[in-house]
């Protein structure tokens, strides 16, 4: 009798750990649900979005988001692709947009002459978008949304 | 002995001086045209051997540095199957351009003999000088090997995104930039940039 009741409480904790285990799938984002021993049919690769004009940021610290291909893009100790358009020197010839007056502060605050090395490499904030559809939902709301719903509830 | 070998290349010489005095003018018209015909289709056929990916990464200094590295790029590799091969864009088409390079491209034979570049660290070390060398080419002749296959007066500038039609508009056709400009190093990494312009 003993026996028989551990063995369902373990059957059980087993059964409620594997269902545990199949709603965590549905955000596997790697295999994307498919079990271990099954060959996953990959997504087509997305288009990486290419605009002219300027995303909005959706709060105001966000790295803004690169609006165009880096495709074999080289930023490494010998070049840095990034700055030969973005560079404070080269936005005149390039007409691209500057790097942030941050980039060249280093910790401290102080100005540098050039980028800072803590900001060298650009992808590691900023990234390009592609035309994937997202995977989990999100209830992100514009800080300045917020603001103005407060502002009309109060009146 | 040296009697007989004297007067066997005294004949030849006699034979070399005037040679319609002992074969007929048709021999020599058609012979000729033939031996001629022959030459240059032999020299052309050497020329061009020399002009195919197969021999470029024959040497390992080729194949193992910048031939895997344009492996990843879109000369490479893209939509269409379209792509270049070493000639395409490091030996001009013109006959005349292309005799000249393949003159000035012996000392490159010169390097390879002697391992100039025969270990990574040492490809590395001059990858500087040989890069500046082909960027002040293509300055010079105003991207002539680009310009194989690309041309801005053959551009659709409305089916390029709107910041590449403005930087062509403003680069090609109005100022004085031409290709290499701006697009170095798209097939092969670049060496370290500091000091080079643009690059800063």
């Amino acid at each position: 009798m003993r026996l028989f009741t551990i063995l369902t409480c373990l059957t059980a904790f087993f059964l409620l750990a594997l269902q545990s285990v199949a709603s965590e799938g549905e955000l596997d984002a790697l295999r994307a649900n498919v079990p271990l021993l099954q060959e996953p049919t990959p997504e087509p690769l997305y288009q990486v979005e290419d605009r002219s004009r300027r995303p909005v940021r959706e709060y105001p610290m966000q790295p803004p988001t690169i609006p165009h291909r880096i495709d074999n893009y080289q930023v490494d100790l010998n070049a840095n692709r990034c700055m030969a358009c973005h560079a404070r020197s080269r936005i005149g010839e390039t007409q691209a947009i500057m790097v942030s007056v941050t980039h060249y502060m280093d910790r401290e605050g102080n100005f540098l002459g050039d980028l800072s090395p803590r900001r060298y490499f650009c992808m590691q904030c900023h990234v390009p978008q592609t035309d994937a559809p997202s995977r989990v939902g999100n209830t992100f709301v514009d800080m300045s949304d917020l603001i103005r719903e407060s502002r009309q509830r109060s009146e | 002995m040296f009697k007989r070998i004297g007067s066997f290349l005294g004949a030849l010489w006699r034979v070399f001086r005037s040679p319609s005095g002992y074969f007929s003018l048709g021999f020599l018209t058609v012979g000729g045209f033939i031996g001629g015909v022959l030459f240059w289709g032999g020299f052309n056929t050497a020329v061009e051997a020399t002009n195919t990916e197969q021999f470029c990464i024959s040497c390992h200094e080729m194949e193992a540095n910048v031939y895997q590295e344009i492996l990843p790029t879109i000369h490479y590799t893209n939509r269409s199957g379209v792509r270049a091969v070493c000639s395409d864009c490091h030996v001009p088409h013109n006959w005349t351009d292309k005799m000249a390079r393949k003159m000035q491209a012996s000392k490159e034979v010169w390097g390879h003999i002697f391992g100039i570049i025969d270990t990574r660290e040492k490809f590395l070390d001059h990858r500087l000088e040989m890069a500046s060398r082909e960027w002040r080419r293509l300055e010079a002749n105003d991207s002539l090997e680009c310009r194989n296959c690309h041309d801005e007066q053959y551009m659709d500038f409305t089916r390029q995104s709107p910041r590449a039609a403005a930087a062509h508009q403003r680069g090609l056709v109005e100022g004085d930039a031409t290709c290499i400009t701006c697009h170095k190093g798209i097939a092969h990494e670049l060496p370290d940039m500091a000091g080079v312009h643009g690059w800063e």
